[in-house]
């Protein structure tokens, strides 16, 4: 039950992929990697239905009681009182309730709890699309006195803990690796390179949809009207006024912007950790190198036992 | 046939450079034959004018091994039959509360709002793709009497409903959305609804006219 929701908390799951066509963007987690650890740690299915919370986190009570673990940010969790880690599956008693601060580290805390969040589906996902207002808990952000339900889950309880030197492989950074984009040509070397050797801010002005970076301006060549087409999730756009915007996971699917870069793969769920204010840096890799990473990361997160200390 | 990276996850089909229905058809040719023989490693599609994004699963396939596959693929999409184009009629009340910019777009074009209603419902127009919000459908060609480009700054706030437009396009938003395109009128259709199939009022390919209605007639609109 949801006493304060925080900043803005959603439900969130693994996304819908696969609806480009009827103009549905994928949405679904902002850190995939801390929503799947996080499952894993209660026992879930690693795609199962989790709270985000955002910057602030919250309080939440557990009338029936529930196994639970926080993943991602660390916003500073305290349950009945008392200090709660990151990282690893808390008993919580009946009545118990767990109270989440302020952000200490990235943008986005995940609870997962043993059973998943039980919501209608939309298209196959639980996720919440907040733009439309599909998906996830009445299609919005939480509020005050709503009720969740979550899933039976198995009784015993294995408190382990996700290995420190996995955390530290997969920990968010903040220079991002990106890959060419489809406008790549569009901008000059000058201010390709401008752009790899500046420094950006993200605005305050940023969400689910997309990133806006303050910094270097960077502008195409040529000004000319580009032909709306598909946007892929991580695209960094450049509006005629020099802006960038990093598409993300509620991103509009099309759009007439040109993209200079994309963020790879191995790197989007470092995106969901981005606070107003951080400061980023791009690093070109190659699509080969790009798809090793891809590949490498994959492997480490479907490697079960091997995950846990 | 031109293919461009889009991310390491991703690939850009290019089949034309024009906004027009030859090719068009190509892309929804390419989408139906992906749709109906499905590749293991595509994770989503995304059509546009004359352009389809294929995502997929870098773990099963390289941008080599897809370029290979998409154009095989192709070679054989031209023999795809298409359905036929369903007509879509939408009720519109034009101007006043429901189309804050009709007054403005009229008299930048040296048109009344009359005729630029005029202009607006007197033409079939074709539903390229559905992008931006669930069920929103990039519908053209606009008599290009009446284009007229977005708006400098977007509103924070359009309603559902609201009909714009936006160069030579022009669309209905599903939802209440942020939006920059200008709006004219709006129907009292519910354009995207979850319990409903399909769900998206307009579909790729449809072919959509705009009725203008009254406000009386907005406000009794059965299906609200």
């Amino acid at each position: 039950m949801v006493e304060n929701p925080g900043l803005l908390t959603t439900v969130q799951d693994l996304g819908r992929p696969g609806y480009g066509p009827l103009g549905v963007s994928p949405s679904g987690a902002a850190d995939s990697v801390a929503l799947r650890l996080g499952n894993l740690l209660v026992g879930n299915e690693l795609g199962a239905a989790a709270l985000e919370m955002t910057l602030v986190g919250g309080q939440y009570t557990f009338p029936e009681g529930a196994v639970i673990a926080l993943a991602g940010a660390d916003f500073g969790a305290e349950l009945n009182g008392r200090p709660v880690e990151m990282w690893i599956a808390h008993p919580v008693l009946p009545g118990g309730t767990l109270e989440l601060g302020l952000t200490r580290t990235g943008a986005r805390c995940y609870l997962c709890i043993a059973g998943g969040i039980q919501v209608e589906r939309f298209l196959g996902s639980a996720s919440t699309h907040l733009l439309s207002g599909l998906g996830g808990f009445a299609g919005r952000g939480l509020r005050k006195g709503d009720v969740l339900q979550f899933g039976t889950a198995e009784q015993r309880i294995r408190r382990r803990r996700i290995s420190p030197q996995v955390l530290e492989t997969l920990k968010p950074r903040k220079s991002l690796r990106v890959t060419q984009g489809p406008q790549t040509d569009s901008f000059s070397e000058a201010t390709a390179r401008a752009f790899y050797e500046g420094a950006f801010r993200v605005s305050e002005d940023s969400d689910r949809l997309g990133l806006r970076l303050e910094g270097t301006s960077v502008a195409p060549k040529s000004t000319r009207e580009m032909i709306s087409e598909g946007v892929s999730l991580g695209a960094v756009q450049v509006t005629p006024s020099g802006q960038l915007i990093i598409l993300f996971v509620e991103q509009q699917t099309a759009g007439g912007y040109p993209k200079i870069t994309n963020v790879i793969g191995a790197d989007l769920h470092s995106i969901g950790q981005l606070r107003p204010r951080d400061e980023i840096t791009f690093a070109r890799v190659s699509l080969d190198e790009a798809r090793a990473l891809w590949i490498a990361q994959e492997q480490l997160l479907n490697s079960g036992e091997e995950l846990f200390a | 046939m031109e293919f461009r990276a889009a991310s390491d996850q991703a690939v850009l089909v290019y089949l034309g450079e024009e906004i027009g229905l030859a090719s068009h058809r190509r892309v929804c040719k390419l989408l139906r034959l992906l749709q109906e023989e499905p590749l293991a490693w595509v994770r989503n599609l995304q059509p546009a004018y004359c352009s389809l994004l294929v995502s997929f699963d870098p773990s099963q396939v390289d941008h080599r091994e897809v370029e290979t596959t998409l154009r095989r693929y192709e070679q054989r999409a031209g023999k795809m039959a298409l359905p036929e184009p369903r007509t879509v009629e939408i009720p519109v009340c034009y101007g006043g509360e429901f189309g804050p910019d009709l007054d403005e777009l009229a008299a930048t074009h040296k048109l009344s709002a009359l005729r630029v209603i005029e202009l607006h419902s007197s033409r079939t127009y074709h539903a390229y793709f559905l992008g931006f919000a669930p069920g929103f459908a990039y519908l053209g060609d606009l008599a290009p009497e009446i284009a007229t480009p977005r708006l400098a700054t977007p509103r924070k706030k359009v309603a559902a409903g609201s009909v714009g437009i936006a160069g030579t396009q022009t669309a209905v938003y599903p939802f209440t959305t942020p939006g920059g395109w200008r709006l004219i009128g709006r129907t009292p259709l519910e354009m995207f609804r979850k319990d409903r199939e399909p769900m998206g009022m307009i579909a790729m390919g449809d072919e959509v006219r705009f009725r203008a209605i009254t406000r009386e007639e907005f406000v009794a609109w059965p299906l609200r």
